[in-house]
């Protein structure tokens, strides 16, 4: 499909490609059914609870905004690399992918399914692009998003490897942030932006002075791809296509990070240090440089490979613990 | 209520607390019994309506992993009124989806080894903030004065672009979208309502010797029986069940 | 908002075994579909919920000539618009149809 829309001065625009093959189309671009054909063994996906079934939002009408079949959250099972996965992709372009009761709900029982899989099938998968919490039914939004993490964490506890996946139109902010952030391990393309209160919410909350959300630079490297990847805000770097968040998954599978008192404890440590580090950094550029960068001014035009030179000289071998 | 009027009224006398820049609380207090000894419950709040950052989530996390690697698995209580997340380019820079994630996560942890995590929230708080204390105890309680919220509707209304006046109509029918208590309590979110005229030490006295049978709750569940969210739990429990099916 | 509903008789029976398939996503200017093959015969129904009211005229124009077009029978087809033009309407609907006749499940 071609569904391609004006860009907002994102870096490195997308890949834009006729090609009819998934695994190379722009994963900014696509839509989160696309993705998850391009992430997952071919014809491997099937869906749960799918548009057929109609299961929609229940709020939205009485707002004057149509529903969508799948209220936003496509959740199924699929394979990866021949094992066995469950996967959940948010549709960025309907509601900025925000999270309703429903769209939530889903998330929910998918988590809670994952934790009573066979052992070498305790595995999930997140596609995430959202804006946070759909604010036409709000409340029943910020519950789901507490429900989820709840689930998350019982579900590590036992054993499961919850993978995120962050290079969506709509990023993965408000409570998706915080989603994310209770993940076994994160991939994030450049073009994936990863934060709780989004540019233009600050501005219009704090002035432009404090942030300046239409710098479209500035708000790059403040919540961007790469600024995570460095700063240790997500575990793996992804090329913007579904072939590249695919290798970066199927590696990341392979290093189980399960949710106790050591990793928490690590976790601690990691988030200690870096405010110690770099808490009165003003800017993405000086905490670039005190990361160890030569030439911070470089970092949004470096090409791919590059870039993973450059995070693979910087960063230790030493897990991200999350 | 006032904290001191909150401690007084759980612990009389037996509580120390210190509060710290921001807002934040840490601290313990000596639930007494009527036979046995006193129960030591673990104190952090975030109080004054303060937003939270980095910073402060850090350090609340800091308190509640002291708790945890004392062994104890006692009490934890988290004492709320707070405003939002800390809205700064610099939180944002500096990762805050992580701090705010990693509070959360030391609450569920101390649930999950068996500390009872208790919110009370007692004033405001919204959104991140929200989601990262109050959401992130095993079992919140509020006092009627309580406002929690997801966003005030003056900013609702300039994100949706439906008017003020609309959103104030719709507000009073659809506890879905609307800030407010009652509607917090529908979702499933609070568990129960403190009465502020009686002492608070019963009360939590007995919500302590109900804990088991009240952590075993969904919020979901809730909801659906309190009429607030129709739909949620029933979802769940299909999506649960299908993906196990010859899983 | 406004819900139209459109009925027609198709000339054939769309060929294909695919029980249902959906395209497109709710978004500003663009629309989702959902195919069901649910209806008897040649039997057509399009059902569609527009987030723009007063387009009832052009809604079926582009309905007409699409079960003109591809004989979609035996077809319900449920649309959630956002605001879509005519002719990413006609597109979404090819798509479709295109879909329902591949003879894979």
């Amino acid at each position: 499909m071609n569904e391609a829309a004006p860009q907002g001065g994102e870096p490195a625009a997308p890949r834009r490609t006729g090609a009819r093959d998934p695994q190379l189309s722009s994963w900014f671009e696509s839509t989160a059914r696309q993705r998850l054909a391009g992430l997952l063994d071919g014809g491997s996906f099937s869906e749960i609870l799918g548009p057929e079934q109609r299961e929609l939002s229940p709020h939205l009408r009485q707002f004057g905004l149509p529903p969508a079949f799948d209220d936003g959250m496509i959740v199924g099972r699929g394979r990866l690399a021949g094992r066995t996965v469950l996967v959940a992709a948010q549709e960025g372009r309907f509601l900025g992918g925000a999270v309703g009761e429903v769209h939530g709900a889903k998330l929910v029982g998918l988590l809670r399914a994952v934790r009573s899989m066979a052992a070498d099938a305790r595995a999930l998968l997140i596609l995430f692009d959202t804006g946070g919490v759909r604010l036409q039914e709000a409340n029943a939004g910020e519950v789901a998003i507490a429900e989820i993490m709840h689930a998350m964490l019982q579900a590590r506890a036992a054993g499961a490897t919850i993978l995120g996946l962050i290079g969506g139109r709509a990023g993965c902010f408000g409570g998706g942030g915080l989603i994310a952030a209770c993940c076994s391990g994160l991939i994030v393309s450049e073009q994936g932006r990863i934060g709780v209160t989004g540019p233009e919410v600050i501005e219009s909350n704090q002035g432009v002075e404090e942030f300046d959300a239409a710098d479209r630079a500035l708000v790059w490297r403040t919540v961007g791809g790469k600024h995570r990847r460095l700063i240790g805000g997500a575990d793996a770097f992804a090329e913007d296509h579904a072939e590249s968040f695919r290798s970066a998954a199927i590696a990341l599978l392979e290093r189980p990070c399960r949710f106790d008192l050591e990793v928490t404890v690590a976790e601690h440590a990691r988030l200690r240090e870096r405010l110690a580090r770099l808490g009165d950094a003003d800017d993405a550029w000086a905490i670039w440089a005190r990361l160890g960068v030569a030439d911070p001014t470089r970092v949004p035009d470096m090409p791919a490979p590059e870039f993973l030179e450059l995070v693979a000289r910087l960063q230790d071998e030493r897990r991200d613990a999350r | 209520m006032t904290p001191a009027e909150i401690l007084d009224s759980l612990f009389g006398r037996s509580h120390r607390v210190e509060s710290g820049a921001g807002g934040l609380l840490h601290g313990e207090g000596l639930l007494a019994h009527a036979a046995g000894p006193a129960t030591r419950v673990s104190l952090i709040g975030l109080t004054q309506g303060a937003a939270l950052g980095v910073d402060g989530a850090l350090a609340l996390a800091q308190r509640v992993l002291s708790v945890v690697q004392a062994g104890e698995r006692n009490p934890i209580l988290v004492l709320i009124d707070s405003g939002s997340q800390r809205m700064s380019r610099r939180d944002e820079l500096l990762g805050l989806n992580e701090y705010l994630g990693h509070l959360a996560k030391t609450l569920m942890l101390a649930e999950q080894l068996g500390h009872p995590t208790i919110g009370l929230l007692y004033g405001g708080s919204a959104a991140g903030a929200f989601i990262a204390t109050a959401l992130a105890t095993r079992v919140l309680v509020a006092l009627p004065e309580a406002r929690p919220a997801v966003m005030d509707l003056p900013s609702m209304s300039r994100i949706t672009k439906l008017s003020l006046e609309l959103l104030r109509d719709m507000a009073s029918s659809t506890p879905v979208f609307a800030p407010g208590l009652a509607n917090m309590e529908l979702m499933g979110a609070v568990t129960e309502r403190w009465d502020p005229g009686r002492p608070l030490d019963a009360q939590l006295r007995r919500l302590l010797d109900r804990f088991a049978e009240r952590s075993q709750e969904r919020r979901d569940q809730r909801a659906a029986a309190r009429g607030g969210r129709l739909k949620a739990a029933a979802i769940a429990e299909r999506v649960e069940r299908e993906a196990l099916r010859d899983g | 908002m406004e819900t139209l509903s459109f009925r027609h008789t198709a000339a054939h029976a769309l060929a294909g075994a695919r029980a249902h398939a959906l395209v497109g996503v709710v978004g500003s200017g663009n629309l989702e579909a959902l195919f069901e093959r649910v209806l008897d015969g040649n039997a057509c129904v399009v059902e569609v919920v527009t987030a723009v009211a007063g387009y009832g005229a052009v809604w079926s124009e582009v309905i007409a000539d699409f079960v003109q077009r591809y004989s979609p029978g035996g077809l319900r087809i449920c649309i959630h618009d956002g605001g879509a033009r005519p002719d990413t309407v006609a597109l979404r609907l090819a798509q479709g149809v295109s879909l329902m006749a591949d003879d894979h499940e």
